[in-house]
């Protein structure tokens, strides 16, 4: 029964990091806290299952067109609409408010405009479907391939950042904006890409999540908490601790389903989540 | 003349539903109910810029007080009760969050009104067995809508009350700069939970208040997390740290969306993006506060 | 973006003016040759999805139909166009009261649609009785029909109640048990949500009653998107009968999970979604056997015909549960309005005591509730067809043990 758990969890686990990985670049390296963040991985998912259904391309090559779509989206929605907030801001707290109702915004224009072109019903594809046996543990193909995508994205990303010049850059806006152009950072350049990076990682989440989940239009906001709660539980900005805590909320799942009660499953998350705000708001593995 | 006008609109309010049909109390009772919960909202959130969206965690919690204690306890009671529990969940609330600024306040708030639902529903289920209760009290629309607009003024005129008060000037100093307003001497604690509690309190009631026109209540319907958004951006398309700014904001913008819902209905969420998008972009001080800088603009020219 | 804003917001004063003017003048007049006819259904928001695929189609298509045969026929043979005034409720119950009462007393229209969902018709109930409307209350799960049938006269309940589905299910169970097919041990999950626990509250006592053993009971909030968890402790449960008292996305997230994880039991049982048109595709084309909530009888013409109507007019069937009840509320209204004319009280009295020619067969309704409903049914060669209630002519016979996904 443990490994089941184990097992069960650690595949939920990757799907819950790859979902939050983009958002911790976003607020990390841009300082935007993206609160429209689930709605695009469900436009990423919406596009994926047209693709499919379409013109007949099979979802791991979707991916591949999605991801640098999703970077382009998200290069072009920082310079429209992101950078005149923050230079409007300047040094002052003021970005952080102005970005949370801006994407709120955001949220609610692409959730509409899915509705419109999509409509109100539930979408689903049949996509590798049969299951895999691991350690005498069934599990479907397809949310292994999205734990391996996670693993892939999460650890070149981790190696990116910390072992590249282009890493370094990223890190350095990240730390410390303010000294970053003293060394000659172009911090909006940065702080562009980081977001856009961040979109496309959204847009490959959410292209993962819909070969092997349902869902529907207004779906988006769900995406939202659970990428919200595994990026404040690893530490903002912190993509190491994003995968750590994403795989860690996908055991407790796992485990409170299996040992406790699974009526107590989101109620857990959210305790945990409000617990981990309240005594380490910088997430459990951020610098104090 | 001008400290009567407050006072003679409030009659003017009082006795409309004698003038108009049933939708048009309803659409009352709506636009007076979003300038009470924009307002409350205001009272905290206005000068302290702390951006809550707990909203719905309280006024889901009032309504669900009376759905469950309506039919043992009379509902003047009831209304006594469901404040006093907002009070607690607010002290509560208030008090684990003070530490918590910026970006994490927000996202704090938003949880907060997740788990709450989420708590109910659980316990509702597992211990009491019943999900979905009833209303069944004899309070007509025109009472829901007396009773809101009463609190709809005691909230204006708490606003009106602290903004001359010292609690409005640590409050606006709190928002300006916490480290200042410590070194000041104000104690930032007292005054920012003081605030919270007393906002939370109205939202709670607002929500027991209008909880009779319901009839049906469970968690997914009650805690339906629009109503937090909606009361954030009233409030701040008026502008929120004005006495009226809120009010201003939540009348044409409730207006603005039943137009919608009769006109476009397919596009609710879109035009409810946009204006979010404009107020940040165009009026990111408010409407009251974007009239002012015309005004003052226009003056220039003419000197 | 600034400019554009700027547009938008701009675009919005006016709205705000024009909202202001209309409130003023009034909203749709009903001219005196059509009949007006209203509904506040959700187009956005979390019931969006369900009032899309019940609820929505059905009233444009009987719309549709009858105005392309001329309009609706009145009791002195005359006919006249059905004219549509339609709001969005924003599955927010303070929008849909006060959409409800604008029906009423603003544009005063002549008959109003209930909306779609359990807690919003319960919502506007008390409204459609201060104003004397007839609610014909289809996507309506509840076991205190009656009592509300009481309470509001003129309410109409056609969907039962949650012990009805439950007793259905657990008839079917027996027979199969007492057949020898399947053991006496049952794994049932539910939704912790008003209908899961309607419905799980009337299986406990029915299970138990017929020997049942439930070796898995457990309930899931709403919102779950995971089920790995639930279905491998269902799967261990040495049960031969899965049972799920789910949501579309529950009941779509747990067939997948089920594949994946090659869980087959004798008995797949899920609720709301398992009858919807989509469900094959959702299952892979491994439909085959799989029992959910509601059911038609699929070799009736009337059915087929309905189907075929409801393909050309929405571009996809409709769902076998509530869909083919609604459209039948919709056309007794329409026989009822023939028969006594627009007026309330007749209208209801009409509805109450007449039979009508529907969809589903010749409808009586009891104590102002349908009673006859088929409560579960099975997918069978591609189409979802009713087998229980088992002794009501058009029923199917169950199979047992469902072949493997």
């Amino acid at each position: 029964m443990l490994t089941t758990t184990l097992i069960l969890g650690l595949v939920l686990g990757g799907t819950y990091a790859l979902l939050a990985l983009g958002l911790t670049l976003q607020y990390g390296i841009s300082r935007i806290m993206n609160l429209a963040y689930g709605e695009m991985t469900l436009a990423a998912a919406f596009v994926l299952v047209a693709l499919f259904q379409g013109l007949g391309l099979p979802p791991l090559i979707g991916l591949l067109v999605i991801a640098p779509a999703g970077y382009a989206v998200g290069w072009m929605l920082y310079a429209v609409m992101m950078r005149p907030l923050v230079a409007r801001a300047g040094t002052s707290g003021r970005l952080e408010v102005d970005s949370i109702l801006a994407t709120f915004g955001l949220l609610f224009l692409i959730q509409g405009l899915l509705l419109l072109v999509f409509g109100a019903n539930f979408t689903s594809i049949s996509y590798l479907t049969h299951g895999v046996n691991i350690l005498g543990v069934p599990v479907a193909l397809n949310r292994l391939i999205a734990f391996g995508i996670c693993l892939v994205a999460g650890g070149a990303l981790v190696i990116a950042l910390t072992r590249t010049r282009w890493g370094l850059a990223l890190r350095a806006v990240a730390q410390t904006p303010n000294s970053a152009p003293l060394v000659g950072i172009d911090v909006n350049r940065v702080a562009r890409q980081g977001f856009a990076l961040g979109t496309a990682l959204a847009a490959v989440g959410g292209a993962s999540i819909a070969t092997y989940q349902t869902f529907s239009a207004t779906d988006g906001v769900i995406f939202t908490m659970k990428a919200l709660v595994i990026v404040i539980m690893g530490g903002v900005g912190n993509v190491a601790g994003a995968l750590i805590a994403g795989l860690a909320l996908g055991l407790i799942e796992t485990f409170v389903a299996t040992a406790i009660d699974p009526g107590l499953t989101l109620a857990a998350t959210f305790t945990i989540f409000l617990a981990v705000l309240l005594w380490r708001p910088q997430g459990l593995f951020g610098r104090g | 003349m001008r400290r009567y006008l407050p006072i003679v609109g409030f009659l003017v309010f009082a006795a409309a539903p004698f003038a108009v049909s049933d939708y048009g109390l309803g659409l009352l009772i709506g636009a007076v109910t979003y300038v009470t919960l924009a307002s409350a909202w205001a009272l905290f959130s206005g000068h302290t810029r702390y951006i809550s969206l707990a909203t719905v965690a309280f006024y889901g919690t009032g309504a669900y007080v009376v759905a469950v204690l309506n039919e043992t306890l009379p509902y003047g009671l009831v209304l006594i009760i469901a404040a006093l529990i907002g009070a607690l969940m607010a002290l509560l609330v208030g008090l684990s969050t003070l530490r918590l600024a910026g970006v994490y306040f927000v996202i704090f708030t938003f949880g907060l009104a997740e788990l709450v639902r989420q708590l109910i529903t659980w316990y509702e289920v597992n211990v009491t067995g019943t999900l979905g209760r009833y209303i069944f009290l004899d309070v007509t629309a025109r009472e829901i809508y007396w009773q809101m607009l009463a609190l709809a003024a005691v909230t204006i005129g708490l606003t009106a009350f602290i903004h001359r008060h010292r609690l409005g000037l640590a409050l606006r100093v709190i928002g300006d700069d916490e480290v200042v307003a410590a070194h000041a001497g104000i104690p930032l604690a007292r005054t920012k939970l003081l605030a919270f509690v007393a906002s939370a309190t109205i939202l709670t009631l607002a929500g027991a208040i209008a909880s009779p026109r319901w009839v049906y209540v469970e968690p997914a319907i009650v805690f339906n997390s629009t109503v937090s958004f909606l009361t954030v951006i009233m409030a701040l398309l008026g502008g929120a740290n004005r006495l009226w700014g809120p009010a201003l904001g939540a009348v044409p913008l409730f207006f603005a969306f039943e137009y919608l819902s009769v006109n476009l209905p397919n596009t609710y969420p879109i035009v409810l993006g946009l204006l979010f998008i404009a107020v940040v972009f165009v009026l990111p001080d408010g409407v009251l506060a974007g009239i002012e800088k015309l005004r003052a603009r226009w003056k220039r020219g003419a000197a | 973006m600034n400019n554009f804003s700027r547009r938008a917001a701009l675009r919005s004063f006016a709205l705000v003016s024009t909202a202001a003017s209309m409130l003023l003048t009034g909203g749709v007049f009903a001219a005196d040759d059509t009949v007006t006819i209203g509904y506040a259904i959700a187009r956005t928001g979390a019931n969006a999805t369900g009032a899309g695929i019940t609820t929505i189609p059905n009233y444009e298509l009987w719309v549709k139909t009858v105005n392309e045969a001329g309009g609706l026929a009145m009791p002195d043979g005359s006919k006249r166009m059905i004219e549509v005034v339609e709001y969005d409720n924003r599955s927010s119950n303070e929008d849909l009261v006060r959409a409800i009462e604008r029906l009423a007393s603003q544009d005063k229209v002549d008959l109003i649609l209930p909306p779609w969902g359990t807690g919003t018709n319960l919502a506007v109930a008390p409204l459609f009785a201060k104003y004397g409307y007839p609610q014909l209350a289809v996507t309506a799960v509840t076991d205190k029909a009656p009592e509300f049938a009481a309470r509001w006269d003129r309410s109409f309940w056609m969907l039962g109640g949650g012990h009805d589905y439950a007793t259905g299910l657990v008839d079917v169970l027996a027979a199969a048990r007492d057949a020898g097919t399947i053991n006496g041990k049952v794994a049932v999950v539910s939704v912790a949500d008003g209908f899961g626990i309607d419905l799980i509250k009337g299986a406990r006592p029915a299970f138990e009653e017929a020997g049942f053993e439930l070796v898995y009971d457990e309930s899931y909030p709403l919102g779950t998107s995971d089920f790995a968890a639930i279905m491998s402790e269902a799967q261990a449960s040495g049960a031969d009968s899965f049972v799920a008292f789910s949501y579309p996305p529950g009941s779509f997230g747990m067939t997948k999970t089920a594949q994946a994880m090659g869980y087959n039991p004798a008995v797949f049982y899920i609720s709301v979604g398992g009858a919807f048109p989509i469900y094959p595709g959702i299952a892979g084309g491994k439909a085959e056997g799989v029992m959910a909530i509601g059911g038609v009888d699929a070799s009736s013409d009337a059915i087929k015909g309905y189907f075929a109507a409801h393909t050309a007019a929405a571009g996809n069937p409709p769902d076998s549960w509530a869909s083919a009840i609604t459209y039948a509320s919709l056309e007794m209204l329409e026989q009822a309005v023939a028969r006594v004319g627009l007026d309330h009280a007749a209208l209801a009295g009409e509805l109450s005591t007449g039979t009508f020619e529907t969809v589903i067969g010749a409808v009586k309704l009891e104590d102002n509730q349908l009673r006859d409903l088929w409560t579960v049914g099975q997918w069978q060669d591609g189409s979802f067809r009713a087998v229980s209630p088992a002794d009501r002519a058009g029923a199917s016979d169950p199979i047992i043990p469902k072949p493997e996904w």
